[in-house]
């Protein structure tokens, strides 16, 4: 008994910690550090390892906000959980973010099929002539092998009804006008002081001194479509599943 | 015959030799006046970054061409900047080898490898920004918080001193510096709740002479700017090398962050010397005075920058200042005999203060400070400007500074413990920009930050002209006597610009980025410029 006070105490500071209101920036920073550091063996959802759920904070035993700190810091000995070199705010985030996961829901789609959904991307879809699958299609878009592995459906489906709800940087699309007058889109490869790197539309790999460009600048919206209505709702749940299936090499 | 003849020969040789390895304090003292020579790491004791040498010019830049390089068995940073001396060019490769080299062929003429302790554990790298000279004894402080002497001739170690505990954090990371018969240097670990501190040590002996308390214990004046015991852990570090007049006797040293970082609640108070320069007398130690630049800082604002001492004609009459332009986006001019504050003025973007009363305290701006939902600060994390030495060209009277321009970082309020050896920071801040992956590659807008050089004259603090870059900079400046301005960045150019204008005149690219400050020296009547970058050391000369 006399213990509990002291144990109150020690658990304090986590307690204030795990009351820390966690912006939208925070959480997805959170995502970007799941995705970097756990989603190999959670999968995108947190739900590939038998008995966890991160997403829906199901574990094999019940823990507290400090104790899944400690656990993604320390790891799990004897198990395969490794130990990540991550302070505690950036640990805290990765929990805000999969705490997000159940608040903001499952995708729409579902029961898709993956043969339908590669046929839609290969051919109604066009979606291979900006992206790559298994060395198939076009390199200007982010390649899509391993997506499934990467991303959750909720946030797939989400890029392909709202392609500007998230852009990672190095997605970012690139604009420049030579002092020609010829016009150049691509994907920006590096930007320095003197010269721009591009991947052009045709693929082809440009490197460009700014000081022969009359524009240049990123362009505001992604160059991806929205395929909203243009889309049945069962030729979305497809398109989903195939690239839910897409786990890489 | 022949015999005798090369006997004489050879004795007068190393007599010769002997005699100018000697590098006295009055060498120190007046550096400038032997500008084939670097001698200290800001090539003279006034930190100036200037070198008089002028052979290379604003003409014949473009014909630089690379000489040498040392590549270095090392994957750090290589912030190190080399010194020069009598013939022998002296650097480190990080964390700690003291690496002798042939300044015209780069030739390896011998290495001293410091094995630090596997305790050490340096915040943010395991470096070393240099050495330093006194006799024919170098300097170098360790990351494990040892000073070793070393001999100059054979790299072979005189003494080992243990100024701190490494396993507490403790670090040295900043090339020493002589005064008279003494050997100054500050401790790094303001990430991990140290208490910092300045002391010198006995050239001959390693004998400790004196110390400083960067933050002043019980019954000390200033003491009481810290609530409770947050003293004891109020890091207060020292990380870059400070400057010394001789005149007034004083050696300034730039004060880091107070700690934790970014908790300010638990450190209620100014947290006195925290982000502050002081001024300590150059026998004793004793504080004459000091100016704080960021009392009671929360946003990490180390004032770890080079004292630039300057004598200029201040409103009608010569004042002996000092000019800085500090990490938390302000250019200041003081007047370095009695530390009053001359001119404060923003040199890029500042949303945290919105100036200065009377006595030259930042009035700060209500609401802007760490909050639970995270703050917009400018500048940022990293700072309007960081370590990276500044320059002031006593030729066109301007300061040049390595600037981080439209830079922010969101500043979140959080509590950390204390416990000895680990990190005391509270909540990390978070880019703007958001996430690692950002950094990949050099994508950067902008409107997210970008880095320059600004030319700013000290008299009004006024920008003079600016020399942008489309990443940020670690990189150091350095003036000619040619009105030459010599830089870098983390894009990996190396460059050279018109001192008066901005003017970019010649750049190369040496496939890493720069975080070190560029030296000059000069062989056989021929100017050699030196820079470190990515993990080796280049050194240009002009085509001959």
């Amino acid at each position: 008994m006399r213990l509990a006070p002291l144990s109150l105490l020690l658990a304090l500071p986590a307690v204030l910690l795990a009351q820390h209101a966690y912006t939208p920036a925070d959480i997805e920073e959170g995502g970007r550090l799941f995705r970097t550091n756990c989603v190999l063996c959670h999968g995108p959802d947190g739900d590939q390892v038998p008995g966890i759920d991160l997403g829906h904070g199901r574990f094999r035993q019940t823990y507290s906000q400090a104790a899944l700190v400690k656990i993604i810091q320390n790891g799990i000995p004897g198990t395969a959980m490794p130990p990540h070199n991550l302070e505690d705010f950036r640990a805290e985030i990765i929990l805000a973010y999969l705490s997000s996961i159940a608040t903001s829901g499952r995708a729409a789609t579902g029961n898709g099929n993956a043969a339908s959904g590669k046929a839609i991307f290969e051919g109604k879809g066009n979606c291979a002539g900006c992206h790559r699958v298994r060395g198939v299609g076009s390199r200007v878009g982010p390649d899509l092998s391993d997506i499934g592995a990467l991303r959750r459906t909720a946030e797939i489906e989400r890029s392909i009804l709202d392609p500007n709800a998230e852009v990672l940087a190095q997605n970012r699309f690139y604009r420049v006008v030579t002092k020609q007058g010829e016009t150049i889109t691509g994907r920006l490869l590096n930007l320095d002081s003197f010269n721009v790197l591009l991947l052009d539309s045709k693929e082809r790999l440009l490197s460009l001194q700014r000081s022969d460009l009359r524009e240049s600048d990123f362009m505001k919206d992604s160059p991806m479509p929205s395929y909203r209505g243009k889309l049945s709702a069962q030729e979305l749940s497809d398109v989903v599943a195939y690239l839910n299936s897409l786990k890489g090499l | 015959m022949l015999t005798t003849m090369t006997r004489r020969l050879t004795l007068l040789l190393t007599i010769a030799g002997s005699l100018s390895a000697q590098v006295t304090f009055d060498r120190l003292l007046n550096a400038p006046k032997e500008p084939q020579n670097w001698l200290t790491y800001s090539g003279n004791l006034m930190s100036q970054r200037y070198t008089p040498l002028d052979q290379v010019t604003p003409q014949n830049v473009k014909n630089l061409e690379l000489k040498w390089l040392f590549q270095a068995r090392s994957l750090e940073k290589f912030e190190a900047t080399p010194l020069v001396v009598d013939g022998v060019m002296y650097t480190v490769q990080a964390p700690n080898d003291v690496v002798a080299l042939d300044p015209v062929t780069g030739r390896i003429f011998w290495i001293y490898s410091y094995a630090p302790s596997p305790l050490s554990r340096p915040c943010c790298g395991r470096i070393n920004r240099g050495v330093a000279i006194a006799g024919e004894t170098l300097f170098m402080g360790t990351i494990d918080a040892h000073l070793v002497a070393i001999d100059a001739k054979n790299g072979k170690p005189l003494w080992n001193t243990t100024v701190a505990k490494a396993e507490s954090g403790y670090a040295l990371t900043h090339a020493p510096l002589i005064v008279k018969d003494k050997v100054i240097v500050g401790v790094a670990g303001g990430e991990y709740g140290i208490r910092g501190f300045i002391a010198a040590y006995d050239v001959k002996t390693g004998k400790e002479a004196w110390r400083f308390n960067t933050i002043p214990g019980p019954g000390e004046p200033g003491h009481e700017t810290w609530k409770g015991d947050s003293w004891k852990t109020g890091g207060a570090s020292v990380w870059v090398t400070g400057s010394y007049d001789p005149d007034l006797n004083l050696t300034y040293w730039g004060i880091g962050n107070a700690g934790p970082d970014y908790d300010g609640n638990v450190r209620l108070g100014d947290n006195l010397y925290s982000s502050s320069v002081v001024a300590l007398d150059g026998d004793t130690g004793k504080l004459k005075w000091h100016y704080q630049f960021s009392p009671h800082d929360e946003f990490d604002y180390d004032a770890v920058q080079v004292p630039v001492l300057a004598d200029i004609n201040w409103q009608g009459s010569p004042r002996k200042v000092m000019l800085w332009a500090n990490r938390n986006g302000f250019f200041y001019v003081l007047d370095r005999a009695s530390g009053k504050f001359l001119l404060g003025k923003p040199f890029v973007e500042v949303n945290w203060a919105s100036g200065f009363d009377e006595t030259g305290r930042p009035m700060r701006v209500p609401g802007k400070l760490p909050s639970p939902e995270g703050t917009v600060i400018f500048p940022g994390n990293q700072g309007g400007t960081n370590w990276y030495s500044p320059s002031f060209s006593p030729r066109t009277g301007l300061f040049y500074i390595p600037s981080w321009v439209n830079y922010s970082s969101i500043y979140l309020s959080g509590k950390q413990e204390y416990t000895e050896g680990n990190r005391y920071l509270g909540v990390s801040p978070r880019s703007v920009i958001g996430g690692m992956l950002a950094a990949r590659v050099n994508t950067r807008k902008e409107d997210e930050g970008y880095g320059a050089i600004r030319a700013i004259d000290p008299m009004t603090g006024d920008r003079k002209w600016e020399f942008k870059m489309n990443d940020v900079t670690d990189a150091g400046v350095m003036t000619t006597g040619s009105d030459l301005v010599f830089s870098g960045g983390r894009e990996g150019y190396f460059y050279a610009l018109n001192a008066r204008d901005g003017e970019l005149l010649w750049k190369t690219s040496v496939g890493g980025g720069v975080a070190s400050g560029p030296m000059s020296y000069s062989i056989g009547g021929k100017q050699y410029i030196a820079i470190s970058a990515g993990n080796s050391l280049f050194v240009y000369g002009l085509r001959e």
